[in-house]
């Protein structure tokens, strides 16, 4: 990588993030859903600890997931909006690198404060805690995939004017090994058993996705913004 | 149909037979021109005709023409780093991020380009009127200072070609005055640049101008 392509990437992912700490109601959105739906499941199911406690690594993914999913459609909407996105595109920088980057801040902004708050709504549904080492570590990566993945199904929408179901119907298939193999981590921690099998298949698609994802990304922007 | 120019120059960009359709509608066929350093183009014609269709294929941000584009006498589909380069692209949308200041939307496009710039952002500014308005969100200004932060890059950037779609939408009259300014400024220092406008460009030399329309293509 030379100076060039470094500058550009590290100046996006300083733009991005302040924009994101400029906008904090948009950033705060998936934080806020992830932990209102959280705390419905108690009142939805009864306060019973056993229950709770059995449905909680699976409860706790799900709407990690669906929080993520929540902003993913916004990835590149306002870029796309003000025209800044026709800028990046054909800008001499590398595109794989800039749409790497606006990943990574939404990852930075949704799924790291998701896996940090996730022992909160853990104690809430009971979950033992012997999980909670697991739930942090295997959201890490897990969301880091949710973003990445996101990001494609957002740049190939990112043209429509109601790309949100669609984003979600192409998207959320993708999501399942994720979901699997989160939830497998945490219920085996809670079982006090051995995880690290899950963790690193986890961890295998954390870096997959972040190596490839931007490829395709790159690509879906340039068809989007040629309409 | 090619159209020279008599003073003859490098050669900056030159497209051979252009042909465009869209939605089963033929915008434009058999276009062909050249552009010089030191030549501004400027592609008129009515609501619809393909203006901006084609500047985006200029800009690369369109593959919906066929036909060949020259950017320095090579096959621009081989030289695309060094168009991107070497060029600048002021879309109707003017890529002003609202949440950031005039400064910040400028360095982030400095950055991408990572050339150094002209002159100072706050020269840059000060040129496009905007001086004493730096560290202002752009959600706070008016539609046309905030035309006007992107208008500062044509300060800023040391690029060779200049692609301008409807770069005056916004501005006042003096604001236009000074960009036409800028615009010669520009070419006479060897640069070259590609506009659609509405206005009538007040340019003494170096204008020359081509017509899209639905009756073909007519050159002037």
């Amino acid at each position: 990588m030379n100076a060039q392509t470094a500058g550009a990437f590290s100046a996006t992912l300083r733009r991005d993030l302040l924009i994101a700490l400029r906008r904090r109601g948009d950033m705060l959105n998936p934080i806020t859903f992830f932990l209102i739906v959280a705390a419905l499941f108690p009142l939805g199911i009864g306060p019973i600890p056993q229950n709770l406690a059995m449905i909680a690594p699976g409860v706790v993914w799900v709407v990690a997931l669906l929080a993520s999913l929540l902003s993913t459609d916004m990835m590149f909407r306002g870029d796309y909006d003000d025209g800044s996105l026709e800028q990046l595109v054909r800008s001499p920088a590398s595109l794989y690198l800039t749409a790497l980057a606006k990943v990574l801040v939404h990852w930075l902004v949704t799924g790291l404060p998701l896996s940090l708050i996730a022992p909160l709504v853990g104690e809430l549904l009971y979950l033992p805690t012997s999980a909670m080492a697991a739930l942090v570590l295997s959201l890490l990566p897990g969301t880091l995939f949710l973003s990445m993945v996101g990001g494609i199904g957002a740049a190939l929408t990112v043209g429509l004017r109601k790309g949100g179901i669609l984003l979600s119907l192409l998207i959320l298939p993708l999501y399942v090994p994720v979901l699997v193999f989160g939830t497998a981590a945490v219920d085996a921690a809670a079982a006090e058993l051995a995880f690290h099998v899950p963790m690193l298949v986890l961890s295998a698609l954390a870096i997959l996705s972040t190596t490839l994802a931007p490829l395709a990304i790159a690509a879906s922007l340039r068809i989007a913004l040629d309409h | 149909m090619i159209c020279r120019e008599d003073n003859a120059g490098d050669v900056v960009l030159e497209a051979r037979s252009l042909h465009c359709e869209r939605d089963e509608r033929l915008l434009f066929e058999a276009l062909d021109f050249s552009l010089h350093r030191g030549g501004v183009l400027k592609v008129e014609g009515p609501n619809g005709c393909g203006k901006t269709t084609l500047l985006r294929f200029l800009a690369g941000l369109s593959e919906r023409c066929d036909g060949q584009l020259y950017w320095q006498g090579e096959p621009a589909s081989s030289r695309r780093w060094e168009m991107a380069y070497d060029s600048l692209y002021l879309g109707h949308d003017a890529g002003v991020k609202l949440a950031l200041t005039a400064t910040e939307n400028l360095a982030w496009c400095c950055a991408l380009w990572q050339r150094p710039p002209r002159m100072a952002m706050d020269d840059a500014l000060a040129a496009v009127g905007l001086q004493g308005y730096e560290d202002v969100p752009a959600q706070s200004l008016s539609a046309g200072q905030r035309r006007r932060i992107a208008l500062a890059r044509l300060y800023l950037s040391a690029a060779c070609l200049w692609i301008l779609d409807e770069p005056f939408t916004a501005i006042d009259k003096q604001g236009v005055i000074n960009l036409e300014a800028r615009i010669l400024e520009h070419a006479q220092g060897g640069g070259a640049v590609v506009i659609t406008t509405h206005h009538a460009l007040n340019l003494e030399t170096g204008l020359r101008t081509i017509r899209l329309g639905q009756l073909g293509t007519v050159y002037a």
